[in-house]
């Protein structure tokens, strides 16, 4: 019973990391059908930018802020600089992610080197916390805050994109881009800004990420196939197909993990054939 | 269904252009016969024969991309299902898992396995289009790698397979640098010549078709999904051929060697050639290895990968159709002359 409840905590906890960085992904595609190859890329790069910044100045939170500054830099010159030349050029769109992911990857490892590296949470969620209504159960405190952080993030989302205009020229685009632009509004300026809030939400899923577990190379990969499993389960293109994505691969990797270690990531792999089985356009997604 | 591979090609091509096509060709498979001649044992394998194999990958990639208009992730994935089942069913460093068959009967099953895992993909990816079909079969490629990395009983988990070696046939060590190379490029020339035939084919028309207007030809009567999954299947095979031959260069197969980085590799190797002539993959193959040999002579040797991310972006940038689409143009330009350049 301890153990089946742990392990749901870990799935959740891992789902809601999920949910962080593939939230920016389907964000991106949705409005752009951009599929970001470089995302867990800027995962990655968050995380060190985060890690180098809480290093120096000691203070974790303005390391999750310069982790979600960088990349969204960074997302705002990519999709002003190239994505923005190539319109409608799904395809070339994709390659030229692949070959930024690749260039990040190298600079990343240049820079940082290949060693792992470790955040220090504040003190305030560094620790462990008590569970209710059990025997004594304690666990660690930055994850349940990983947990309501995620649950906020979600929510601030759907507030951005439900009860703000830009939230509702976003979502007006997704519809009909050709439609949006011809009511007046700057179709480029709603795409920046979409790319940037993408990117800025690998960058600081890569902190509070790298936080709970560990930033080394090779996570970059790990985090992209997450999100991509994520999005084409939960449907592409919606934040919350995203979420219940996240959820059922974050529980079915951990459940796996637990009970036949073995075979973690196979299942979640079996997942995502069922899913394209039998809903190709993902749980919440569309036909488009 | 309609699949029948029937060569109904019109071969119509004025003498002179058909003549010069055969002096083309002719020049080249002498070139390639006469290469090892002049060359050392590292410009021979390394460089020749490693050229010829993941250009063949590379190839498969083509066919299904160019023809097929679907860009695969997962090519290499078929090469390491090839070579892991030549592992499997013939002979490795581990007796307790191979099952120690001859060659004639190891590597056909390792060929036939590789496409029946290509046609299952095919199956599953062909559901979907365009940038889609590069998400699902690069999930694809991750999880086979993992599940060989996790898998003890028959991929032997991380460690994977070693003392891999092709057969020798009538004495000859097919090991050596000079058969090796020949090897490869009979398997290439196979395989090139294999693409170049199935696209002149009804069968492969209709590909073409498909690729261009799938709603018309499903309202004409083809069977788009059937086309496609058959597709699959023939790049499976190709890719197995190269598999093969990967797996006796490097005398061993792992996880690693199948890991979602080296099949993006595939992807560059195609992309830089171009996808748009079944030659382009063996020339971005020469390339890719050409930069992965030297780069150490560019810049520092552990930055290659900067050096081919970096290339990469300036062909899909400048040319998407990659170096071959670049000399079309350039050539095309010259013989209309001055006048009609853009």
């Amino acid at each position: 019973m301890k153990q089946f409840i742990l392990t749901t905590l870990n799935g959740l906890t891992l789902g809601a990391l999920y949910f962080l960085v593939a939230s920016g992904f389907t964000l991106v595609f949705g409005l752009m059908r951009n599929v970001n190859l470089a995302h867990g890329a800027l995962y990655l790069l968050g995380a060190y930018v985060g890690w180098t910044v809480a290093d120096k100045v000691e203070y974790w939170l303005l390391g999750v802020a310069a982790g979600f500054a960088a990349t969204a830099v960074l997302g705002l010159g990519l999709q002003l600089l190239i994505f923005r030349r190539m319109e409608g050029q799904d395809l070339r769109q994709t390659m030229v992610t692949i070959g930024i992911s690749i260039v990040l990857a190298d600079l990343m490892l240049w820079f940082w080197g290949g060693e792992t590296y470790q955040f220090t949470p504040p003190e305030v969620i560094d620790g462990s916390l008590l569970l209710p209504f059990t025997p004594n159960w304690r666990y660690p405190s930055y994850r349940i805050a990983l947990l309501v952080a995620a649950a906020a993030i979600g929510v601030g989302l759907w507030l951005f994109l439900n009860r703000t205009k830009v939230g509702m020229m976003i979502r007006a685009g997704v519809d009909d881009r050709a439609m949006l632009a011809a009511s007046g509004v700057n179709v480029q300026r709603v795409f920046a800004i979409t790319f940037m809030v993408g990117a800025g939400l690998a960058g600081f899923a890569g902190v509070v990420g790298g936080t709970a577990l560990s930033i080394a190379p090779g996570e970059d990969v790990r985090y992209l196939l997450a999100s991509l499993i994520v999005v084409i389960v939960g449907g592409l293109g919606s934040i919350t197909g995203a979420a219940v994505g996240a959820l059922i691969i974050g529980l079915a990797e951990q459940y796996g993990l637990a009970y036949s270690p073995t075979y973690g990531a196979v299942y979640t792999f079996l997942i995502l054939v069922a899913a394209l089985a039998l809903r190709p356009q993902g749980l919440m997604g569309r036909r488009a | 269904m309609t699949i029948a591979i029937q060569d109904t090609t019109v071969r119509s091509p004025t003498n002179l252009a058909l003549h010069g096509r055969i002096a083309k060709y002719g020049l080249l498979g002498l070139a390639l016969l006469a290469y090892p001649l002049m060359a050392s044992d590292f410009w021979i394998v390394q460089i020749g024969a490693q050229t010829l194999f993941m250009g063949t990958i590379a190839l498969s990639l083509m066919w299904l991309g160019g023809y097929g208009g679907m860009v695969s992730l997962a090519q290499l994935t078929f090469a390491g299902v090839a070579a892991y089942m030549v592992a499997v069913f013939g002979v490795s460093n581990r007796p307790d898992i191979s099952l120690g068959w001859e060659w004639w009967a190891a590597i056909p099953v390792a060929l036939l396995i590789a496409t029946a895992f290509a046609t299952i993909t095919g199956m599953l990816a062909a559901r979907t289009e365009g940038i889609y079909t590069i998400m699902i079969t690069l999930a694809i490629a991750v999880a086979f790698s993992l599940f060989c990395r996790q898998n003890y009983a028959i991929f032997n988990g991380f460690a994977g397979f070693a003392g891999l070696k092709p057969p020798s046939l009538f004495g000859l060590n097919l090991r050596a640098p000079l058969p090796f190379y020949y090897l490869s490029l009979a398997f290439a020339a196979a395989a090139y010549a294999g693409v170049v035939y199935v696209t002149r084919s009804t069968f492969g028309l209709a590909l073409q078709a498909v690729r261009d207007n799938p709603r018309r030809m499903r309202a004409i009567g083809f069977n788009v999904y059937a086309h496609r999954v058959a597709a699959y299947a023939m790049s499976g095979l190709l890719a197995a051929v190269g598999g093969l031959l990967l797996a006796w260069f490097n005398g061993r197969i792992s996880p690693g060697s199948i890991a979602a980085g080296p099949c993006i590799n595939v992807l560059v190797m195609a992309v830089l050639g171009g996808m748009v002539h079944p030659v382009g993959p063996y020339v971005g193959a020469l390339v890719f290895i050409l930069l992965q040999n030297f780069a150490i002579d560019l810049i520092d040797p552990e930055r290659f990968n900067l050096v081919i991310g970096v290339a990469f972006l300036i062909i899909v940038l400048a040319s998407p159709d990659g170096l071959v689409g670049l000399w079309q143009r350039m050539t095309r330009r010259r013989s209309e002359g001055p006048s009609s350049q853009r």
